[in-house]
């Protein structure tokens, strides 16, 4: 295992549970906490320790943008890695994305192997290096 | 991990299905709106999410022409919400179109072959593309907004800002602050609140710290209402509304904010807004957002339910046990305490029952959103304006069931559009309103629901319909002459009563009126029409609410015990062998006037010649007739042996000879093994918990059987 736990932020539950499928059979994360709509994951912010959020973007109400917005002002998750999974194509809410503190961007539809392979390089960048989330034993 | 996979493309059906159906709700209601002449774009707005939404996870499970279909779909609502192409009725047509073509390729995914033209499809959606205009207009310049929190919306949250502004419409920031743990009702609340008057543009939550339970949102909304108006209207004190001005020269200069300096730049002026957020807002909070739902397989209900069936029959068993310990006085204290239990066992498993049948039941409005389209797109079609009318939607029946009214009812009203309404010339000449009327009515009656389809049309001509079963040799000259009017409209459930071109005509799905009333028949229903030349025509069917829990009649033939459905049952009444007669080498008994050919059920399954093993024994406290207290005008002492079962479904009906009643039970139907499945007359077997099991008549496939053979007399079901 890669990781102890994530969180994954999506209102589709086929979604959620594609995600859920590739992180366990890529043995990717031990645990997978899911949130299925902006407001599920804010509330879990306060509560829950995860190493990794995956998040996606077009959501009611509260948008994924948002999430990850409120993900970075929380003080315990301000250096939570955050993986952006959307269908979104625009390059504009990408690099939005990015500006509000996401690693990085996964686009939609991929499959378990390029999920695995983006988390790996979101561990591998140097700001996740010596920082793991606040999952992991011991933090 | 095999079961894994197949969990989760259930999952992934069951939310695409979802969508699909959200979307038919939303585009009647879109079309509903076009043609008053208004557009929500909360609504299209709503649309376009689905489609996204499906878009990505028909990618995700490699449907690729599912996602590709999904996807210009996408692209047409994506500029449909942006304003750069008008919400026509033309417009609506491909809108419509798509759904149809997102459920068969969901149907494909399934592994059901389609016929779609996908090519045709993605013309008709590029050359609407093509007419798209560029909006560009920079009215927004004139507000007094932060360039900051502009940069943060979404083009779509833009577009719809922009027309606020371009229509006058006051800008109203609403700031609050949300539990989190009730945020999705609160705010669902505060939408129904407004909606009326006020759009919501965006929300923007505050990423001021604040304690950990608690989100503060600021809130952009569009209306026409004065400052005062909207904070009257507003129930909650705690949320503060004010202003958005304008800049001079603008369109709404008047209004003045009322607190100077918190206009709508006020969150991150305060530096409590994350610079550059952004934030695309949708109207849709989908039931599942809101509600604590689960999806459940039916037919894991199903095994719930033969486990209360099994309990049932525990139930019985410890009964019996409690009798026979009775006789004996020394136990009488343990008794009373045994009797109190057993009764509260008893009360629990009915309640356990109920409880599983409620999960079971859904709500009639999804079958009613695809009618809806239908009505459409017939009415489109044969150019003739009508209004559906609708009334019960939220009637709920068995899922199974409603899976399966789904074609009957898309025919009967497909058939009322086409045939049933007049033209709009014809019916100006005769003075009726253009607008023809579709009544679909739904309600619950006892143990059954009842759907009701009327028209206001030309009426069923019984003249036609004898020229059309003439025409088709269904019937003799003579035989019509001695037809009633009611009768003679009941042909049209006969089989070879609807030509083949017609069947493909009006419903596309090859189903005649006599595969409706057959299938109807096979959820243990009946269909039956009405209808006034000149006034219109009403299609009622009449179907259980569950196929999980039967009320039967329980009833004996040579020792044999069968149970058979009582909503086939229409009465039961003493057999004198002296009445039979013989009419075209068919039994036949005369009941109230009317001949009524019976079967005799010993020889169906052929008890009488001893092949038969008997499952079960006869119970003692069977009625023969000569017990039976009930008088029948039929009964002459000494000449009756056994009873008739009128079983009747539709029009059709056969008197069952038997030999006993036993009464009614509740029963649960259970499927035979393989190796029975096929022996006809019989749907199933249930339990009777008393260690008997029993089998169950298939009343729809005797009556077929029967009624279709020439001569009755002999008749026995092919095994």
């Amino acid at each position: 295992m890669k990781l102890n736990r994530v969180l994954v932020v999506d209102d589709s539950s086929a979604m959620r549970a594609f995600v859920r499928a590739a992180l366990e059979s890529r043995e990717i994360s031990g645990d997978v906490i899911e949130a299925s709509s902006g407001f599920e994951a804010l509330r879990l912010l306060p509560r829950e320790r995860f190493d990794m959020a995956l998040v996606d973007i077009n959501m009611p109400d509260i948008h994924g943008l948002d999430v990850i917005r409120l993900i970075r002002a929380n003080e315990a998750h301000k250096h939570t890695p955050i993986l952006v999974i959307s269908s979104e194509a625009s390059a504009r809410d990408r690099e939005k994305g990015l500006a509000l503190g996401a690693d990085d961007w996964l686009q939609k539809p991929f499959a378990p192997e390029d999920l695995e392979r983006a988390v790996l390089k979101v561990l591998a960048s140097p700001r996740n290096l010596g920082n793991p989330g606040t999952g992991s034993p011991g933090t | 991990m095999t079961d894994d996979a197949d969990r989760i493309r259930e999952e992934f059906f069951a939310e695409s299905q979802e969508i699909v159906e959200a979307l038919s709700r939303d585009l009647l209601l879109l079309d509903h709106g076009q043609k008053e002449g208004r557009t929500d774009p909360d609504l299209v707005n709503s649309v376009f999410r689905g489609v996204h939404t499906l878009k990505g996870v028909a990618g995700m499970f490699g449907y690729s022409e599912l996602s590709e279909s999904s996807h210009a779909l996408e692209d047409l609502l994506d500029q449909v919400r942006l304003g750069r192409i008008a919400l026509t009725q033309t417009a609506l047509d491909v809108l419509f179109e798509g759904v149809e073509v997102l459920q068969r390729l969901l149907g494909a995914a399934r592994g059901e072959s389609h016929d779609v033209d996908l090519e045709g499809y993605a013309r008709r959606i590029r050359n609407l593309l093509n007419s798209a205009v560029e909006r560009d207009s920079d009215s927004l310049a004139s507000l007094d907004l932060d360039p900051g929190v502009l940069s943060v919306l979404t083009e779509y949250e833009e577009h719809r800002l922009r027309t606020s502004v371009e229509q006058n419409i006051p800008l109203y920031q609403l700031r609050a602050k949300f539990a989190l743990a009730t945020i999705d009702t609160e705010l669902e609340s505060l939408k129904q609140q407004v909606k009326s008057f006020a759009e919501i543009i965006t929300y923007l939550p505050s990423t001021e710290p604040t304690d950990d339970d608690a989100l503060e949102l600021v809130i952009l909304c569009a209306s026409r209402r004065t400052l005062a108006q909207f904070r009257e209207t507003l129930s909650s004190s705690a949320i503060v509304v004010d202003l958005v001005a304008r800049r001079a020269g603008s369109v709404v200069p008047s209004i003045v904010p009322s607190r100077p300096g918190e206009l709508f730049d006020l969150p991150s002026a305060r530096g409590s807004m994350f610079p550059g957020a952004q934030l695309a807002k949708d109207a849709d909070v989908t039931p599942r957002a809101i509600a604590k739902t689960v999806r459940v397989d039916i037919e894991k209900l199903d095994h719930l339910m033969n486990v209360v069936g099994e309990l049932g029959i525990v139930k019985s068993s410890v009964s019996r046990i409690i009798e026979t310990l009775s006789e004996r006085p020394e136990l009488k204290p343990l008794l009373a305490e045994l009797h109190r239990a057993q009764r509260a066992f008893e009360r629990n498993l009915a309640s356990l029952q109920e409880g599983i049948l409620d999960v079971r039941m859904v709500p009639l409005s999804q079958t009613f959103d695809r009618l809806g389209r239908a009505v459409r797109q017939a009415s489109r079609e044969r150019d003739k304006e009508v209004r559906l009318a609708v009334t019960g939607a939220d009637t709920e029946v068995d899922k199974l069931i409603v899976e399966e009214l789904v074609d009957p009812l898309l025919h009967i009203i497909r058939n009322a559009v086409d045939h049933g309404l007049e033209t709009t010339e014809a019916r100006q000449r005769i003075g009726k309103p253009i607008t023809g009327t579709i009544a679909l009515n739904a309600y619950q009656k006892g143990n059954h629901v009842v759907i009701e389809i009327e028209d206001d049309g030309a009426g069923i001509d019984p003249n036609k319909v004898a020229a059309r079963a003439l025409e088709r040799a269904i019937l003799t000259e003579d035989e019509i002459a001695d037809m009633t009017v009611e009768e003679i409209r009941q042909l049209i459930f006969l089989p070879g009563f609807s030509t083949a071109r017609e069947v493909t005509d009006l419903s596309g799905r090859g189903v005649g009126m006599d595969v409706v009333r057959t299938n109807i028949g096979r959820l243990g229903g009946v269909v039956d029409v009405q209808s006034e030349v000149g006034v219109g025509t009403k299609f009622t069917l009449t179907l259980p609410i569950t196929l999980a829990i039967v009320n039967a009649l329980v009833l004996t033939v040579r020792g044999q015990v069968f149970a058979i459905p009582l909503s086939v049952v229409q009465e039961a009444l003493f057999f004198d062998e002296r009445g039979v007669r013989q009419v075209e080498g068919r039994e036949v008994i005369t009941l109230r006037g009317e001949s009524l050919p019976i079967a005799r059920v010993a020889q169906l399954f052929r008890l009488d010649s001893g092949h038969a093993t008997s499952m079960s024994k006869p119970s003692p406290n069977a009625i023969t007739p000569q017990q039976a207290r009930r008088e029948s005008t039929k009964t002459r002492a000494g000449s009756t042996r056994g009873f008739v079962v009128v079983a009747s479904l539709g029009q059709r009906r056969l008197g069952l000879v038997v030999d006993a009643l036993e009464g009614q039970r509740d029963i649960i139907t259970k499927p035979l093994g393989k190796s029975l499945a096929s022996v006809k007359g019989i749907s199933g077997a249930t339990d009777l918990g008393d260690q008997r099991v029993i089998l169950v008549l298939d009343a729809p496939s005797i009556l077929n059987e029967i009624l279709a053979q020439d001569g009755g007399h002999h008749a026995r079901l092919p095994s």
